[in-house]
């Protein structure tokens, strides 16, 4: 029995698709059988940063409306052993998903997948609640900007009302390290303090993460990037390894403290 | 006739009559004693209106009642109520002031977008962020960081003020004032109070100790209860 795992922000642009795809291909280079479900219907972008998008025949919408099974939307991604997508409608009716139809979708994923990851649409509207549905944990999206953290919050706030087995998690994303040390955004501590919510990773701002979008190959395929390293870091937070946050100079200590949070967990 | 007790007592004082109802005597009986009194003593169409004070001493009057007794002495009578005092009070009002009063406790975090209202007082063991907001008839004490918007008073008592462990808040409120955080970036203070300032007439915040000094009857009952 798999385990549904919705990543979110609320805001948009911050890096949820991204989060997406590199978690789950992350999941997938150590042998687990993921399947990514992108529910921004009319903005699909998962298929395209995952390098899929003209494989794509049916699509969510199709599923929930009885065009096709289940298993003829999903795509294999070839590159992995067990990673598949499926993928969002882009000119089909948004009203047609529902969060019941979410629900069965995922329960019948999970019987067969180890992690199924949700890519939310932005906003807090339908689209929101129907990737939430059928969600066992939430990963919540933020990067170091005002506007960000207070739509995470919000977002929390309403993650909190919904049942599911562990409060949220947070990932940092896009943050640049001379901005930070110069007082210039607000710091990784400051956010998770008033988030109040485990921190589960933080991600730099890396030019290699738009250039591997853009060949549709997520940079978690990249042994060698920083950020491939913090989305490897991710994945194996959520299968329970305890790791230490990765410092983002290449001087040592700096960001020793916030291994703190990481004690601090249960 | 004469050795009869009298049912109703008046007595003059300096701001009016006062109206000593005995609380033994049957309803129907005071309405019966009430109409002769007050014609006998009813003021003349040139003369000022006299205020009374009606006393039921351990009598409690229903709606109904109390309209009959209202009937009698103002309407076509140069009579004024201003107030109908009795020594009871009924059990709904008694569990409605004792709701008014009570210390809410509430341990969570109000984050954006959400709003924590509550009757009484509210005691917050959490912090309420920036786009929260939390309401109270009565004070407001946050044990934690209030980034969001703080409403005290908000029946409008202006008594009513607010305490954080930390505050940096968007704006308070405290019943019809308004203050908000200043355009600049600025720091927050540690263990304050936002209070109503009658000589400037705007909330100000100051140190925890001005309230020994401002606000005495700091609980919610006894307030209730010196008040009315």
């Amino acid at each position: 029995m798999g385990e549904a795992i919705v990543i979110t922000s609320g805001k948009g642009g911050v890096g949820k698709t991204t989060t997406s795809a590199n978690i789950g291909t992350a999941l997938a280079l150590m042998e687990k059988k993921v399947c990514l479900i992108d529910t921004d219907i009319g903005l699909r972008n998962l298929d395209v940063i995952m390098g899929l998008e003209n494989r794509i025949i049916y699509d969510i919408v199709d599923v929930i409306e009885g065009r096709c099974k289940l298993k003829q939307a999903l795509i294999k991604d070839k590159r992995f052993d067990y990673l598949s997508l499926l993928p969002a409608a882009q000119t089909s009716d948004k009203t047609a998903v529902t969060t019941s139809g979410m629900k069965e979708i995922v329960a019948e994923l999970k019987q067969e997948y180890d992690y199924i990851i949700i890519d939310c649409p932005a906003g807090i509207e339908q689209g929101f609640q129907n990737a939430v549905s059928g969600a066992d944990r939430a990963i919540v999206v933020t990067t170091p900007e005002k506007s960000s953290v207070r739509d995470a919050d919000r977002i929390v706030g309403l993650l909190e009302k919904e049942d599911m087995s562990e409060s949220p998690r947070l990932i940092i994303n896009r943050i640049r390290n001379h901005m930070m040390k110069n007082g210039d955004m607000i710091d990784i501590e400051d956010i998770v303090q008033l988030l109040s919510i485990d921190l589960i990773g933080v991600v730099i701002d890396d030019d290699e993460v738009i250039k591997a979008s853009n060949k549709g190959e997520p940079i978690a395929m990249n042994p060698n990037s920083k950020a491939s390293i913090a989305y490897r870091n991710i994945a194996r937070r959520i299968l329970g390894e305890t790791v230490p946050l990765q410092s983002l100079e290449d001087e040592k200590g700096v960001f020793q403290r916030f291994k703190k949070f990481f004690g601090m967990r249960a | 006739m004469l050795d009869k007790k009298q049912i109703i007592l008046i007595k003059g004082t300096r701001e009016g009559l006062s109206l000593f109802i005995d609380e033994s005597a049957s309803f129907h009986d005071v309405i019966k004693e009430l109409k002769d009194k007050i014609m006998a003593s009813k003021p003349k169409e040139n003369e000022p209106i006299v205020s009374v004070k009606v006393k039921l001493g351990n009598r409690l009057l229903n709606e109904e009642q109390e309209i009959a007794l209202r009937n009698i002495i103002s309407v076509d009578n140069r009579f004024e109520i201003t107030a109908i005092e009795s020594d009871l009070i009924s059990r709904e009002d008694a569990l409605k002031w004792r709701e008014e009063s009570e210390i809410k406790a509430i341990n969570r975090i109000v984050r954006s977008g959400q709003i924590l209202e509550v009757e009484g007082d509210l005691l917050l063991v959490g912090d309420v962020n920036p786009g929260g907001k939390v309401v109270s008839t009565g004070n407001i004490y946050i044990m934690g960081n209030l980034y969001g918007i703080a409403h005290a008073g908000v029946m409008g008592d202006r008594e009513a003020f607010i305490t954080a462990s930390y505050m940096k808040p968007t704006q308070l409120r405290i019943a019809d004032y308004i203050s908000r955080a200043p355009d600049y970036e600025s720091d927050g203070v540690y263990m304050e109070c936002g209070i109503i300032d009658e000589e400037q007439d705007k909330i100000i915040i100051d140190s925890l100790k001005v309230l020994s000094r401002k606000r005495k009857e700091i609980s919610g009952f006894e307030r209730r209860i010196n008040n009315g």
